[in-house]
């Protein structure tokens, strides 16, 4: 993070959905390679701010970068730019291993021998070479997972959003999932992740508490405690959850 | 990566193709559901008459009596089974349904015939189905009339006009040709609609469409990626269901047949329509196939025309039936199929059905577009 280069940036960014506010006001920065955690309860509004800055939704005001491209203007470019992956992990039970990686390489524009060589690199960074041909529904819980999140790496984007990423997952799968979280981001990529694991919000650079739309807090896990002058992330999440007007 | 586009396209197309063809289920609906229901149809549910097996209660017994019963018999139309001889076996013999007719002849048949110039003959016919009832009753006054002339009385009961009815077109009064159409119209519509609109449903119920959503892909792209498969399945049942109609049941194909494939073509975008229609209010398969099943396939059977003919429906469900697809899909393939008429005749139905494809995807586009806003 010595170089400090912003990748996202959210200044006032509001979404409505007639009269419910969604998102109010929010503000961040994210720098290059960190691992950004986003946390909140249930309806929070961390999914709308995830799908605004992944291009799905167009916001109601404020001025939104991603990967130094228009929220507004140039949705497509931020799509081709970033990976995403959510809680359902999203493969085709009834297609092989190989199938869906590369039909996902290839609405990412990929094809021919850079489509074939990413495959191959895939499955052998996954160790699944020898199950290539294994249909995804025979596959364990934490394999999916895992792969799950290299096809929404396939196109090598710069930023990778990853919404409740850890969701039904015992916890030595998810301890082998952070890793792999951290190798990605000491490479270069930005890790934008949202969870309500208290214990995952430890492993993020920084992290933000949202609370009814809006931001109550963003720090350093370690500076937050400080603050709050609580032991764990647990303590601090529900002192400003116990603001919600819906707790 | 100028040539991507087609490659998204054909990776799309792969993948659909692959679910289509792992699961057996999806795979028996496609192609076993058409050929099934054509013959179902053709064979099963018919309304013409074949073999009705009647009761005889002769209470002459005279040679003219049993000339007339052999003629019946021998009409293909009927069976004289069952031999009554009282009154009182009449009823029992048609409650147990043993027999759908029964035929009454007067005592001294064959004397009154000749001498007094008429003999009554009593029709009596189960009329709990009332459209076999009185088409029995017709084919046996038909049968009747014409051996009364062969042997010398011009009519049993005389009629001051002599009315001979001409049926154009379908001189046999062919049951298959008015269900072949139809069946066609339903298996196209269940099988691309419903198809469909479960296949994107899943895609919704699984997530994977939040990943294709995210991904460069424009949502046009995505739809027509998903659908072209099933063009193409649609489009093969529809040539299947037309060659079965043509060896099995003898249809004629007297029009164009680059004219009918053209009709439908369009009918099957239409169907697709429905069916995009559908997936963008339904969030999981089951409600896509409940829609499907009750807004497609109950409108298709009863109001399209297929089997009861919307000239004898109340004048509310007339102008129902206006807006109802494969109306227009069957009128249009009979005119062509049986009536072998070109262009001329089936552009509005064509027309008609192009307008239902803008006015379906504009609107299937607008839900889309509310629901991303």
């Amino acid at each position: 993070m010595e170089s400090k280069e912003i990748i996202i940036e959210v200044d006032n960014l509001v979404k409505k959905f007639g009269q419910f506010v969604a998102n109010d006001n929010l503000t961040f920065k994210v720098y290059k390679g960190e691992i950004f955690g986003f946390l909140g309860a249930n309806g929070a509004g961390k999914t709308t701010a995830i799908r605004i800055m992944s291009g799905l939704l167009e916001p109601t005001s404020g001025k939104i970068n991603v990967a130094g491209f228009n929220a507004y203007t140039q949705r497509d470019l931020i799509k081709a730019n970033i990976g995403y992956m959510s809680q359902k992990f999203s493969l085709y039970d009834d297609l092989t291993v190989k199938e869906n990686i590369r039909f996902f390489g290839g609405i990412y524009g990929l094809y021919g021998k850079v489509l074939k060589a990413r495959i191959d690199e895939l499955l052998s960074d996954l160790k699944m070479t020898e199950f290539k041909n294994d249909l995804i529904s025979s596959l364990p819980l934490g394999w999916k997972q895992r792969l799950s999140f290299s096809v929404a790496m396939i196109h090598k984007p710069v930023i990778i959003f990853l919404d409740e990423p850890t969701g039904g997952v015992d916890p030595i799968t998810r301890r082998s999932f952070w890793e792999m979280i951290h190798q990605v981001a000491s490479q270069g990529t930005t890790v934008f992740v949202t969870t309500h694991y208290m214990d995952e919000a430890e492993y993020c650079d920084r992290v933000t508490i949202m609370v009814d739309g809006r931001i109550e807090a963003l720090d350093s896990p370690a500076n937050l405690k400080k603050t709050f002058n609580a032991s764990s992330m647990d303590e601090v999440f529900v002192m400003l959850a116990r603001k919600a007007k819906s707790a | 990566m100028n040539n991507s586009k087609p490659n998204k396209f054909w990776g799309f197309a792969l993948k659909e193709f692959r679910h289509i063809f792992r699961d057996k289920r999806t795979l028996l609906i496609i192609f076993g559901m058409p050929i099934a229901q054509l013959l179902i149809f053709g064979y099963v549910v018919t309304n013409e008459i074949k073999d009705a097996n009647i009761a005889i209660y002769d209470k002459s017994g005279d040679y003219l009596s049993q000339k007339l019963t052999s003629k019946l018999a021998s009409s293909g139309y009927f069976i004289p089974t069952t031999f009554l001889h009282s009154e009182n076996e009449i009823e029992p013999a048609l409650r147990s349904g043993k027999a759908k007719m029964v035929i009454v002849y007067e005592p001294d048949f064959a004397k009154k015939f000749f001498k007094e110039g008429s003999a009554a003959i009593q029709i009596i016919t189960d009329a709990s189905e009332p459209n076999t009832a009185s088409l029995l009753a017709n084919y046996a006054w038909a049968i009747i009339n014409s051996f009364a002339t062969e042997n010398g009385i011009k009519e049993f009961a005389a009629a001051p006009i002599d009315i001979r009815v001409r049926m154009l077109y379908n001189p046999e009064l062919k049951a298959v040709f008015m269900f072949v159409p139809g069946t066609m119209a339903l298996i196209l519509m269940l099988l691309t609609a419903m198809m469909t609109a479960i296949s994107i449903a899943r895609e919704k119920e699984l997530g994977t469409m939040e990943v294709l959503l995210v991904s460069p892909l424009k949502p046009s792209h995505i739809v027509i990626g998903k659908v072209l498969p099933y063009v193409g399945l649609a489009f093969t049942n529809s040539i299947v269901i037309l060659l079965l109609g043509f060896t099995v049941f003898g249809l004629p194909i007297k029009g164009s047949l680059a004219l009918l494939l053209l009709v439908c073509f369009i009918f099957i975008l239409l169907a697709l329509s429905l069916g995009i229609l559908i997936s963008t209010i339904s969030k999981t398969q089951q409600v896509a196939m409940f829609i499907s099943m009750i807004g497609l396939m109950l409108p298709t059977i009863l109001l399209s025309g297929f089997i009861f003919p919307i000239e004898n429906m109340p004048v509310i469900l007339q102008w129902f039936s206006l807006i109802m697809p494969p109306r227009w899909f069957i009128s249009a393939i009979k005119t062509i199929m049986i009536k072998g008429e070109g262009i001329a005749y089936v552009w509005k139905e064509m027309l008609i059905m192009i307008g239902m494809i803008v006015f379906f995807l504009t609107l299937s586009i607008k839900k889309f577009k509310v629901r991303l806003s």
